[in-house]
Parts: structure tokens; C-alpha cells; sequence
């Protein structure tokens, strides 16, 4: 162990986040403001996700950090290797051992349970705040549940595009009561809200943390006419076939050649080392 | 008939400055109303505390509501007086951009009353805005376009039909037509006019421009210093006006 208190913030801190956290979980959606410390890395690389997961480990917990999906991104690398030195903690890449799985911009592919916390990080929390910048208004409109103007977002949409081009940050009413920004998760994974583990969310420089509490109703908004749709890109997984994961597309070359993998590389290992191969797959392996 | 806003002596002070003070008056349904006076005469404090923007020191707003009866708005809750603004009420605000949401289309401004009181149909929505945009005379070839695209009398077209679109029974004007020139302000007037006959509003609009209480108001209260010094029909203030203040100001019209 070294000379930090566990998990680098000190206890009076973390006590004060934990207080946050539980009423964000009594009152499901709810953005709780609270005392965000300074820690050492930018505003912007998850200052939020931190302090929660600080406030939310224990000596006994297994830590998983992912970025767009994967582990070995600087984000992850970097946030996994602060906990090590400063918790000591156990830390895992395999989303079924781990207890705590703190993410940037994906949910997990393999389903969590009940034994698991998931911690967000999260730029800005106020889903209004690009229709309407004034804070004491927005408020105002989650007291008095005036979420008309969401519409309106998903309205010019529509307008413009054809269809709702939203295709993250898609704003979900959560319990049926308060609209929320589920963080710049892909709407792929907005259906996946309503699951066994706790989610928590930290924004560090806007100083505020929400919470969804297990099997809790997550309604993504949308039209009667057009209505909201998990969509990803129309193509199985070069690397392990799956059909059913989030991907990404990575250009190759410049003459139009690309290929889509699993933004989740666990999951895409795990499906890997059972033995599917994709398109792509035996030429990466080799 | 039962009134549609009784205002008993309503009065608001900024410090021991007064704003108004001693108003009172009854709206019938279908009436419009025209508050005249000189700048800080007290008309658009006295219209933002009957419109429940400013809080009034005292007296009480009664509206008659379609669900409850009259109720006093100054005790209201702030939920049902902000539901109220959404549906029964509408503001129409000098300029423009006050009331429009400059970044979000012609259609879009229209609609965000209606989804804002629970409509959820993208297709109705559009053909609403489509409607109201035709009914104040805007091309709906323009209902995606941003209102920082209108022209002056466009924006407040807009803006009107905007507060018109959910059926409003009591319209507030706060100054329809400053700062258009004379012809876009004769159309508007118009437009104005046809609309309030039509659907059977019930206005109250705060102007200094006399032209535009006679072509739309039947009754006039002509305020001075925060009291109403003369009332009466508007034709009727107008033509044999007995308050000297109302002499000044009848007199102060340039004859072309």
C-alpha cells in the first residue's frame, strides 16, 4: 500500500459523495448537487466517474475500467492504474469478475447482476441545458416536470434529418419522473438501462451525480410516429461474428476498405477465445 | 356573464417608488382591452403582474379557469400558473426574440406549446404548425427555416402564432408593434384583428401608439404615474377625451 488514503480521497470526502449517491438512488434520475474535489486529472477524462468510484470502493473489490467499450485505451489504462496505486484494489478486464466497472460512453455487452455497480462518467448531466442554458430555469422544469422542450430537440431532429438523428446522449424518463441524460452512451445501449446492477453517474466539473437503482423503468423518449429505435451499424463483427454487439467502424486503408469490431473488447475476446471467427478474424489473429 | 379576469385594486411598488397602484377592472370573454400611456407610466409593470410574471404587493388577478371556476391568480400555485401560461394564456412580447426560440425552426416554435401540454404525434405537430403558420401568413415553405431567418414583421407573426396555436382564451400584447415600420404594422394589425374576432380572444395590450388601440380595443384605460386617470369605451376616450393627461395625449398624435 502506499501513503494515499484509500482510494486517494480522504474519508470526509467520500462520506460526502456517498450521501450524494444515496439520495440519488432514493429519488431515481434526480441530479444531486455536490462538493466535486479537484483530483489529478483533467476536467474532461472523468473526474466525475472517479470520485464516485473512489466513494465506492471497497479493499474487496474488483475494479473495471472501460472507454468506448475497451480496456486498453489511455482513459482506461490511465484511471485503472490510478486505483491500483491508490486503492489497491483488484482490477479485472473481464466484465463477469468484476464488482465495480467504472465506463466512458458504453454499457457493457455481457448483462450485469445484481452484485455489480456501474459508474459513469458524465460531461454535462442536464439534458436541457443546450435548449435552455439558464440553470434556475431547468430546474424550475424537472420540479415542475416541463419536459415539453426535449421534444422540441427530437422534433428539429426530425425536421432536419428525417428521422431522430440522436444517436447518443438519447434523453430517457426514468421511474416516470425525471428526463435524463443517460451520458454520451450510443442509444444502442439505452434499452440495456433497465438492468440488475446499480448505475451511478459523476460529472466533476458540472458537480453533479444522479443514479438509476436496479429494475428500474428507463423510457427512451420519442414520437408516436417515430418511435425510438437501438440502432447500430447493419454488419456482423469482423473479428468475432457477433450479430448482436455495439461496433465500431475502423478505416483500413484509402481505397474504401473498413472494418467493424466490437467496441466492447471483452466481449469480443470472450467470443474470440470460444471459438467464433469473423471475416476478418484469422488474418488479425495471425 | 361571469368575467373572464377581474383585477381588484392591484398594486406593485419597486421600493417606495410606485409602479400602479389602485387598478381595477373586469374583462368580459371576447373583450379586448388597451392600456395607453407614456413610457413608465406603469402599463407593462401592471400587464407582467396580471400576466404572473411580477408578483403583485397586493390586490388579487381572478381568472375565470375552465376547470375550477375563477380562481386568484396572485395565490395560485406556480405549477398551475405556468400550466395556465401554456394554455389558457398567451404573451406576446414586444420584441420578438423574447418569445421565439431563435435557434430552433418556425416549426418547431409552434409545436413546443403543443408537446409542451402532451401532444406526441410528430405528423399532427407539423401539420398544426403548418396550419398556423398559413394563418399568419407565412409561407409554410418556411417552416424549417430558424426565425433569425424572418424579417422583423415575420418574427412576430411568428411569435403570434406561436401563443395562438394551443386555443388561448386571454391574450397578453406587450407593445405587438414597436419597432415595425408602418406598413408591416398595418398587415399585422390586420392579421391581429381577424384573429382575435375569429377565435373569440380576450386581450389586454400595452401601447403607446393610440392608432393601434383604436383599430383594436373597446375599452381604453389610460394610465399616468401608475394610476388610471380615464376610462371608458375606446372611441369614447378617444373622441371626447376629459382628463388632461388624455387631452395631451390625444392632442400629441401628428395629423399626416
Amino acid at each position: 500500500m502506499s501513503d494515499y488514503n484509500f482510494a486517494y480521497l480522504d474519508e470526509q470526502t467520500k462520506r460526502m459523495i456517498r450521501r450524494a449517491i444515496l439520495k440519488g438512488l432514493a429519488v431515481p434520475g434526480y441530479q444531486v448537487p455536490f462538493a466535486s474535489r479537484e483530483m489529478p486529472m483533467p476536467y474532461g477524462w472523468g473526474t466525475g466517474g472517479v470520485q464516485v468510484s473512489a466513494a465506492t470502493l471497497t479493499p474487496e473489490d474488483t475494479f473495471k475500467v472501460i472507454d468506448q467499450g475497451a480496456d486498453d485505451t489511455t482513459n482506461a489504462v490511465s484511471i485503472r492504474k490510478f486505483f491500483e496505486r491508490t486503492a489497491g484494489v483488484a482490477t479485472t478486464e473481464e466484465t463477469e469478475k468484476a464488482s465495480v466497472i467504472q465506463t466512458r460512453h458504453r454499457i457493457p455487452e455481457a448483462e450485469l447482476t445484481e452484485d455489480q455497480i456501474l459508474v459513469y462518467q458524465v460531461p454535462i448531466p442536464e439534458p436541457l441545458r443546450f435548449l435552455e442554458p439558464r440553470e434556475t430555469e431547468t430546474r424550475k422544469m424537472h420540479a415542475l416536470q416541463e419536459y415539453g422542450l426535449m421534444h422540441v430537440k427530437l422534433y428539429e431532429d426530425i425536421s432536419q434529418h428525417g428521422a431522430i438523428a440522436t444517436s447518443y446522449a438519447y434523453p430517457v424518463k426514468v421511474s416516470d419522473r425525471y428526463v435524463m441524460d443517460p451520458s454520451p452512451i450510443p442509444k444502442f445501449d439505452n434499452p440495456k438501462m433497465e438492468m440488475a446492477a446499480i448505475q451511478l453517474f459523476g460529472a466533476g466539473r458540472e458537480q453533479r451525480i444522479y443514479a438509476v437503482p436496479p429494475y428500474t423503468k428507463v423510457v427512451s423518449l420519442d414520437f408516436e410516429d417515430y418511435p425510438f429505435e437501438a440502432s447500430k451499424a447493419d454488419h456482423p463483427c469482423d473479428l468475432c461474428a457477433a450479430e448482436d454487439s455495439y461496433l465500431d467502424e475502423v478505416i483500413l486503408d484509402d481505397a474504401g476498405n473498413r472494418m467493424f469490431v466490437c467496441s466492447d473488447t471483452d466481449y469480443c475476446r470472450s467470443r474470440r477465445e470460444a471459438g467464433h471467427v469473423g471475416r476478418l478474424g484469422e488474418e488479425a489473429a495471425a | 356573464m361571469t368575467p373572464l379576469l377581474q383585477v381588484k385594486d392591484v398594486a406593485k411598488m419597486y421600493g417606495v417608488r410606485i409602479g400602479c397602484t389602485d387598478v381595477s377592472f373586469d374583462l368580459y370573454p371576447g373583450e379586448v382591452m388597451g392600456i395607453v400611456g407614456e413610457s413608465g407610466s406603469g402599463k407593462s409593470t401592471l400587464l407582467n403582474c396580471l400576466a404572473g410574471h411580477l408578483a403583485p404587493d397586493r390586490g388579487e388577478v381572478i381568472f375565470d379557469t375552465r376547470a375550477d371556476g375563477p380562481v386568484d391568480m396572485v395565490t395560485m400555485s406556480e405549477p398551475a400558473r405556468r400550466m395556465l401560461g401554456r394554455t389558457d394564456w398567451a404573451f406576446v412580447h414586444q420584441h420578438a426574440r423574447d418569445g421565439l426560440r431563435m435557434s430552433v425552426s418556425a416549426g418547431g416554435n409552434i409545436g413546443e406549446r403543443l408537446m409542451a401540454v402532451g401532444d406526441r404525434h410528430y405528423g399532427d405537430i407539423r401539420a398544426r404548425a403548418a396550419d398556423w403558420l398559413g394563418r399568419v401568413e407565412i409561407s409554410d415553405a418556411r417552416i424549417d427555416d430558424r426565425p433569425s431567418a424572418f424579417s422583423g414583421g415575420m418574427q412576430q407573426r411568428l411569435q403570434i402564432a406561436r401563443n395562438l396555436v394551443t386555443g388561448p382564451r386571454l391574450v397578453f400584447m406587450d407593445e405587438p408593434t414597436g419597432g415595425l415600420d408602418v406598413s408591416v404594422q398595418a398587415r399585422l394589425l390586420d392579421l391581429l384583428r381577424g384573429l382575435v374576432r375569429e377565435m373569440g380572444l380576450s386581450a389586454i395590450i400595452v401601447t403607446h401608439d393610440l392608432a393601434v388601440v383604436r383599430l383594436l380595443a373597446d375599452r381604453l384605460m389610460v394610465m399616468k404615474d401608475g394610476h388610471v386617470v380615464e376610462t371608458g369605451l375606446t372611441d369614447q376616450v378617444l373622441d371626447d377625451p376629459q382628463h388632461g393627461y388624455t387631452q395631451l395625449l390625444v392632442s400629441s398624435v401628428l395629423q399626416v
